[in-house]
């Protein structure tokens, strides 16, 4: 296009958009990341939450996979992967279950003995699924030979686990978590914990269906194969690496300059995005945009409905993209002494059981926020201690669930309430955690879809069931990251393979757009 | 606070029903509605000959077919279109919201003028066609043959600044058509009306109330349609009638439509298409392409509702093609196959509608035909009965390029005198 300077803008400088950038950088084209916020990560960035406490937002990472580490080279930008975090089902009696590779303390011999199997298995399957997650995937009813080759590598891997197995597979994929859980193991708190990470970010608890086994399969192709993990210095190294990778590449970043509207030009031989309008009234025009924020406010905030077919836009309306999940940050004059726990390196689920899941959820479906919430509890001042005051701590809560629509509208009262059940649940498994709080924050979903300009505040930028996964992701006609307008193309967790931090959508759309 | 009606009350109010009747309709939400001229309709309607239309009692003939087309083609005419759908769209985005969802551009429509238009889904499949009257800068009617809310809803996503209403109920509209109409318009006191041009609208004072005039119409004739507030409807139609008295002016239905329509060469849903929306299976809907109407698709417009999908069905050039045909011989080609050779090997299309034409005097028909055969011979298998007995033949058809009735009377303006 004459008179841009950028072949590409791309919307965020979340780790998706860092990534699609850093690939068309190194592919020669002159990239432009805008970004509203002053910092870059996102929803994997770090926030200063009360002065000298910062925590990341997302505080562990279970799906980066290796592949998109090597071809960023993240390594040599100073990314260095952390051991694997035990995940530990906290107990109020200090008898924890505790998981860690293949081994589970704390819960009967039998469910230690099954263990190593299923998550053998788990870890077969989530194999199976490695081309599919990092491929972009066919439209459709598309026939060429090279697009249908990315289903036969599927298929052909599938066919390599065996008749058994594949049978295994096709079976357990579309289960509830508490279906594929409970058939192997009886301790309620192990169950509890094996169930966590197909449920968290979404709207559903272990009896939900709609495949929540599909999303626990991608998380498994981390390089723990499952098991969550903190980089050396802390999360705050990914995004670090992420930057440092694509400003080595060329790529322009600018902070602080939220986007107003993407341009859209028509003429007789149709419409296409020409570039962005930055709320400063800013105008910068590029042959490409790239969005890294969530389909809704791509398509309706930065574009508008109308420029879209009538059941397209239809059809993003109704994509689920609320968020129920809050986050709890806490700045601590030092760390707890849990009884049966030694250090606090680890990942800390309060979720005894199914059931308390469940009955958390109940409250969520129905517009109210859990009466007796569930939560992850990590420190990330223990993996990185720049993010508290010499000596002094932070808690880091996921807290399920707390619906962005909650009845109220999130009123004072509701805070306060959820606040404090939040409180108790510490309290009653860190007794004497309270004292330790100086100063804490909750942020509902409706909080984080304000600061991080996230429709929903939804985790993933949209529900990572069945139909809003693969070549559905977000909807047909959008889901090879090109869009129905021309020029305008997506790269965040609303596209194939989701939310999460991956990389994957934003790697898979720079490849594709570079095709 | 309301109370509650005591059983005594309730019982008293059953005796003073007339015997044998219930007081409560088991059926109240089934029953047809009544248009605002039912009561004078159903008085002339001497072969309680009636059907639905969206929920509306309406009628497919009144006394005999034929003789009310012969009305519709030499005097003049009433017929119901209450039951068409009616939505009033305004606001300062109702133009663009119109203008996203329907294939026409309608920018160029200016006030006091109607268009006639279609829209399709996301794959370029038609849903409906209707027409648009442009009342004024940001005020619009809609019509369509079936209720179209669900969809207005969809397509007015994302405008701020546009409101749809259904006015189907409270608008009463009769179709006027004939040589005579526009005489018998003048001698009801609407001055003037003879120099609105074809798709033009008037409004005139009437009982009180305004009524709206616009040039339109399905019988491809002289003939105007009348919109007025349901509760004038009776007012309206008596004074009509009674300026049309002596110019033979009687009320028809569906099927003497169907015919007049035919000859001017306009389509009927699931008859030469199916509302893309309800069908079933892929691809037993319509593009505008496939029916004749690639005219209403303005690809000029950067933008609306199915514009790249029927984009690609005008670069891959429709399967099949709406297409005029008159047959030789007499015998109406209804539901026929149609055939390359005279041998009927090779099908190339089938009849949508067909009729023997009274006034051109031709067998003629609408088929859907591949449009690659469409310079060659076709031929109609063409079946029917004698006495009861099954018939077939085989006959020759030619392709006719335009309407096969097109009077003179139905553009000029003024029209002529009678
Ligand atoms: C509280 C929380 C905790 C989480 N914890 C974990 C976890 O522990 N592990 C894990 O793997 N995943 C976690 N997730 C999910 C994960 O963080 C996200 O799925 C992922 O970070 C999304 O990355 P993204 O780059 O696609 O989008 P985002 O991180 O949302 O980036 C989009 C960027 O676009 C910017 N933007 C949007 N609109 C505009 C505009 N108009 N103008 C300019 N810029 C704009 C935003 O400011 C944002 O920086 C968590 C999510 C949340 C909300």
């Amino acid at each position: 296009m004459a008179g841009s300077s950028y072949d590409a803008l791309v919307i965020g400088a979340g780790h998706n958009g860092l990534a699609c950038a850093a690939i068309l950088a190194k592919a020669g084209q002159k990239t432009l990341i805008l970004e509203a916020n002053e910092t870059a990560g996102g929803l994997a960035g770090t926030r200063e939450f009360t002065a000298g406490f910062s925590a990341p937002m997302a505080h562990s990472a279970a799906a980066l996979p290796k592949t998109m580490i090597d071809e960023l080279k993240l390594s040599s930008y100073g990314l260095e992967v952390g051991p694997a975090l035990e995940t530990v089902g906290l107990s109020e009696d200090g008898q924890h279950v505790h998981v860690i590779g293949d081994t589970v303390t704390g819960a009967t011999d039998a469910d230690a003995a099954a263990y190593p199997e299923y998550r053998a298995k788990l870890q077969r399957y989530a194999k199976v699924l490695k081309p599919i997650w990092e491929a972009t995937l066919p439209r459709i009813g598309a026939s060429s030979l090279k697009e249908a080759l990315i289903y036969a590598q599927g298929a052909l891997k599938m066919r390599m686990l065996g008749k058994e197995d594949m049978s295994e597979f096709l079976r357990i994929l579309t289960l509830p978590m508490r279906d594929l859980v409970d058939e192997v193991f009886e301790d309620p708190k192990l169950q509890a914990v094996l169930s966590w990470d197909g449920l968290i970010g979404s709207k559903m608890a272990p009896r939900s269906p709609n495949n929540a086994v599909l999303p626990m399969l991608l998380r498994l192709g981390g390089v723990h194969g499952g098991d969550h993990m903190v980089p050396k210095g802390g999360m705050g190294a990914i995004t670090k690496a992420l930057l440092a990778a694509a400003q080595k590449q060329g790529v322009e970043v600018r902070f602080g300059a939220p986007i107003k509207k993407v341009i859209v030009e028509g003429s007789e031989a149709g419409q296409k995005a020409t570039g962005v309008e930055l709320v400063n009234g800013e105008i910068i025009s590029a042959p490409k945009v790239i969005s890294s924020a969530d389909p809704k406010t791509t398509f309706f905030d930065l574009v508008g409905a109308p420029a879209f077919d009538v059941q397209f836009a239809s059809r993003i309306k109704r994509l689920r993209a609320q968020g129920y999940v809050a986050r709890f940050n806490a700045a601590l004059s030092g760390l707890p002494d849990v009884p049966g726990l030694d250090g606090l390196s680890g990942r800390y689920i309060i979720a005894p059981s199914f059931d308390a899941i469940e009955f958390a959820f109940d409250d969520a479906k129905y517009g109210d926020a859990s009466q007796h919430p569930v939560m992850e509890v990590t420190f990330p001042s223990v993996h990185d201690a720049s993010l508290a005051p010499e000596g002094k701590h932070v808690l880091s809560a996921h807290v399920m669930y707390a619906p962005h629509d909650e009845r109220s509208d999130w009123s004072h009262d509701a805070r306060i309430r959820f606040t404090k059940a939040i409180g108790d649940a510490l309290e009653r498994h860190m007794p004497g955690i309270g004292s330790l709080i100086i100063q804490a924050e909750l942020l509902t979903p409706k909080d984080i879809a304000a600061d991080y300009h996230v429709a929903g505040g939804h985790w993933h930028h949209g529900e990572m069931a069945l139909d809003q996964m693969l070549m559905m992701r977000p909807t047909y006609h959008a889901a090879q990251y090109s869009t129905p307008l021309q020029g305008l193309y997506l790269c965040g967790a609303g596209t194939h393979p989701g939310g999460g931090i991956t990389g994957l959508p934003g790697r898979n759309a720079a490849r594709q757009i570079l095709r | 606070m309301t109370t509650k009606p005591s059983m005594k009350a309730f019982t008293e109010q059953v005796t003073e029903l007339p015997p044998g009747l219930s007081p409560v309709d088991n059926y109240a939400g089934e029953r047809l509605m009544t248009s605002p001229f039912h009561e004078r309709q159903a008085a002339l309607n001497l072969r309680d000959s009636w059907e639905a239309w969206n929920g509306y009692k309406f009628a497919n003939h009144y006394y005999d077919v034929e003789y009310e087309y012969i009305c519709i083609r030499n005097l003049c005419g009433t017929y119901d279109i209450t039951p068409m759908q009616k939505y009033l769209i305004e606001g300062p985005d109702a133009e663009a919201m119109l203008n996203r969802m329907v294939t026409r551009d309608v920018n160029k429509l200016k006030v006091g003028r109607v268009t006639y238009c279609c829209w399709c889904t996301d794959e370029g499949r038609m849903i409906d066609d209707g027409t648009i009257f442009k009342l004024d800068e940001g005020r619009y009617m809609l019509t369509s043959g079936s209720p179209s809310n669900a969809w207005l809803r969809m397509a007015a996503f994302g405008f701020e600044n546009v409101t749809y209403v259904d006015k189907t109920d409270d608008i009463g509209a009769l179709s006027f058509q004939g040589p005579m109409t526009c005489e018998v318009l003048k001698k009801m006191g609407f001055e003037g009306i003879d120099t609105l041009k074809p798709f033009g609208i008037m409004h005139f004072p009437f009982a009180g109330d305004t009524i709206m005039i616009s040039r339109t119409g399905f019988t491809g004739d002289l003939g105007y349609e009348l919109w007025i507030t349901a509760d004038k409807g009776l007012e309206l139609w008596d004074a009509l009638y009674e300026a049309g008295a002596d110019y033979g002016i009687q009320p028809y239905g569906e099927a003497a439509t169907s015919m007049a329509r035919l000859e001017a060469g306009f389509i009927l849903p699931y008859v030469e298409f199916a509302e893309s929306l309800k069908t079933v299976h892929f691809k037993h809907d319509q593009t505008p392409f496939e029916l004749g109407l690639g005219w209403l698709v303005d690809f000029k417009k950067p933008h609306f509702s199915g514009r790249a999908a029927l984009l690609e069905e005008k670069k891959r050039g429709p399967g099949y093609v709406l297409t005029k045909i008159e047959i030789e011989g007499n015998k109406p080609a209804e539901e026929s196959h149609l055939y390359r050779d005279k041998a009927c090997r090779k099908e190339i299309g089938w009849v949508t509608s067909a009729m023997w034409s009274p006034v051109v005097k031709s067998n003629i028909a609408l088929a859907m035909i591949q449009p690659k055969y469409l310079s060659g011979d076709i031929w109609a298998e063409i079946s029917y009965k004698k006495e009861m007995k099954p018939r077939w033949k085989i006959a020759k058809c030619t392709v006719v390029d335009k309407p096969f009735y097109t009077p003179a009377r139905a553009k000029a303006t003024p029209p002529p005198k009678f």
